[in-house]
């Protein structure tokens, strides 16, 4: 930068007397704030959007703590301890469900769901010719900019009872499938529909670290006689190692999270026992079953539990020799 | 293994005798036929899994009743397709207003979203400038824990922001991803540019505008069709805030009468259409206008994917 002022005061490298340091710091300090003054009041908007719509309402978790009432607000609610956090350790039937739901979607979706766009990247890596690549991501790409209630739209038209398929089969005296609307098949619908909708577009990370794997070592896998599959194993896997981590982590912090927007427009003819999720247990006991502090509180633990399992992951991941989410 | 290996490569050694017609390099080798067209199978299965509800849903927009009638539900093609459908839903009423509403919260969402995510990002694109780094945790901090659903409609009811369509802009104007994205890009372009730019008298703000935006296009585009496509597909936070459905966005009128199958009738479009389009015409014309904003936008902005977006994300 142009200022020839020192950035950082290093703290104990300085042998510098404390009154005269404190001094020198302050008027640094002052040189600091006239250089960036114009920088921090950009940075202004940003911060009070934040204050206001992240960390106030993390502030309002108090009501989990609470028997909030709508009426009395914040301020005038009982504090009641930890009593709403009971759903959760003395095990209500109904948030069990819930929990065990979202669980089970999770496993369903690490399972089946996060390989595929690796693989779909190798393949598309392996088109040589680049139009044809590149009109061919360009179509895949696309299901992931149409909105929840869009798929769920078009999954119904074409999956329904009336719809595409069905008609279709019934013309031909086939019988029906029926998927849409069926409690037993609901893990499988929702899973279709997000293979569908983000297959696609996640596999631009990986196809990312696919074009930096150095050829040369192709090359030399190539001379060594390795075959496609040894170069697939040999070289290709472990270049996209790192990122496989790095994605792996970010799903496994957000294993509690699974498809709110998408669950909620498809519970209606399911029912709960089949579609009930965390988040909208919150949303249907909470907002719609007006019991604030409990729902709150299931947010909270979410949101906790959520923290701890994205860093858990990523020691893990260091444990391994991973570079993780962030560094050591 | 070993046999399978060796076939793959007395084949390749077979095809690399024929003349190179491409300009892939010797040692690659040619991939056997049978691994092409399975390739070229399943990427075309995969594409057409994309295309065909779409062709499905605009010809069935497009079809009089009697083709509907006749396939029972959509239909592929149409010989005789009308605008009747779109004429119905435009011509006033539930339909016309989601789509104006709709319209205004993404055209003000995203430049809101915009000017605020380029302002913070340049303020934290010089690392060791005042308070850098407490403002750099504190929008990472966002990205780890979510506040709650619950908490975020008691302050956005605090903020007396109920029934008011900047509810569904404010709580999500600052991204901390897109600031991210944006803040890596930036981090990349050359600091001999900013630098020089200084030592010929421009400020902060001069920087910005006339250096570092110019170069930054495609950044800009991307996380534009960012908050651009959040904006004109939230649903959650439109039922969420706002009660009155005469504000309703486009996707919440589209999940009452195309998910929910709420039929439509004259009084929720304009009055004066005398005989209805079918309803599975005006159900699909609904579908239809909640895409194609993103049909239209999406193939200028794709081009910079991959330079705006992986400059961001993977090297950030």
């Amino acid at each position: 930068m142009s200022s020839g002022t020192k950035v950082r005061p290093r703290a104990g490298a300085d042998p510098v007397a404390p009154a005269a340091r404190e001094t020198r710091v302050r008027g640094q300090l002052a040189a600091r704030w006239h250089r960036d003054r114009v920088l921090l009041v950009l940075a202004v908007p940003g911060v009070i959007v934040l204050v206001l719509f992240h960390y106030l309402p993390l502030l309002g978790n108090v009501i989990a703590f609470q028997d909030y009432q709508p009426f009395l607000g914040i301020s005038g609610s009982d504090f009641v301890g930890l009593s709403n956090f009971s759903v959760i350790f003395d095990g209500d039937p109904e948030f069990l469900n819930a929990l065990v739901n979202t669980l089970v979607i999770t496993m369903v979706q690490v399972l089946f769901v996060f390989p595929l766009p690796i693989a779909l990247a190798l393949v598309l890596n392996s088109m040589l010719n680049e139009r044809a690549k590149r009109l061919t991501q360009s179509i895949l790409y696309l299901p992931h900019f149409l909105s929840w209630v869009i798929v769920v739209a078009l999954f119904q038209q074409m999956f329904g009872n009336g719809g595409m398929l069905n008609e279709w089969l019934r013309s031909a005296n086939l019988g029906t499938f029926q998927i849409v609307g069926v409690p037993e098949l609901f893990k499988l619908l929702i899973t279709s529909q997000v293979i569908w909708k983000d297959t696609g577009w996640s596999t631009i990370i990986f196809l990312a670290a696919l074009s930096k794997v150095d050829l040369n070592l192709y090359e030399a896998a190539a001379i060594d006689r390795a075959g496609p599959l040894r170069q697939l194993w040999h070289v290709t896997l472990p270049a996209i190692r790192p990122v496989i981590v790095l994605l792996l982590i970010l799903r496994l912090g957000d294993s509690l999270t699974v498809g709110f927007e998408q669950i909620l427009l498809q519970q209606g003819p399911v029912g709960a026992q089949a579609s009930e999720v965390l988040d909208t247990y919150v949303y249907n006991n909470g907002i719609i079953g007006g019991n604030w502090g409990v729902s709150a509180a299931v947010g909270l633990v979410k949101g906790v539990v959520g923290v701890v399992l994205v860093l858990g992951a990523n020691r893990l991941a260091h444990a391994m020799g991973e570079r993780g989410v962030y560094s050591k | 293994m070993t046999g399978l290996l060796e076939t793959t490569a007395e084949r390749r050694a077979r095809r690399n005798r024929r003349p190179a017609s491409d300009d892939r390099p010797a040692w690659m080798g040619r991939q056997p036929h049978w691994a092409t067209a399975a390739r070229g199978g399943l990427l075309t299965v995969a594409c057409l899994a994309v295309i065909v509800p779409f062709v499905a849903v605009v010809m069935t927009s497009l079809a009089p009743q009697r083709d509907i009638s006749a396939r029972g539900g959509l239909v592929l093609f149409t010989s005789d397709p009308s605008l009747a459908a779109y004429r119905a839903v435009l011509s006033g009423g539930v339909v016309t207003r989601a789509l104006s509403v709709s319209v205004v919260v993404t055209a003000v969402g995203t430049v809101l979203s915009l000017a605020c995510t380029i302002m913070l990002a340049y303020a934290l694109s010089r690392p060791g400038s005042l308070l850098h780094k407490p403002i750099l945790l504190m929008t990472l901090f966002t990205l780890l824990f979510n506040p709650g659903m619950i908490p975020m409609y008691l302050i956005v009811k605090q903020l007396g922001l109920i029934d008011n369509l900047a509810a569904l802009i404010l709580p999500v104007v600052v991204n901390a991803f897109n600031v991210i994205v944006m803040r890596s890009f930036f981090l990349e372009l050359p600091g001999e540019l900013t630098e020089s730019a200084k030592i010929d008298g421009a400020g902060e703000l001069r920087i910005l505008t006339s250096v570092v935006l110019p170069l930054s296009k495609a950044v800009v585009a991307v996380v534009g069709l960012f908050y651009a496509v959040a904006y004109w597909n939230a649903f959650f936070s439109a039922l969420l805030y706002l009660p009155s459905p005469e504000k309703w966005p486009l996707q919440l009128v589209l999940r009452t009468f195309v998910v929910n199958q709420t039929p439509l009738g004259t009084d929720e479009l304009s009055a004066a259409t005398e005989s209805l389009p079918p309803q599975a015409s005006i159900q699909m014309a609904i579908l239809v206008m909640s895409v194609i904003p993103i049909l239209i936008i999406y193939p200028f902005i794709q081009k910079h994917f991959s330079k705006g977006l992986l400059i961001g994300a993977v090297k950030g």
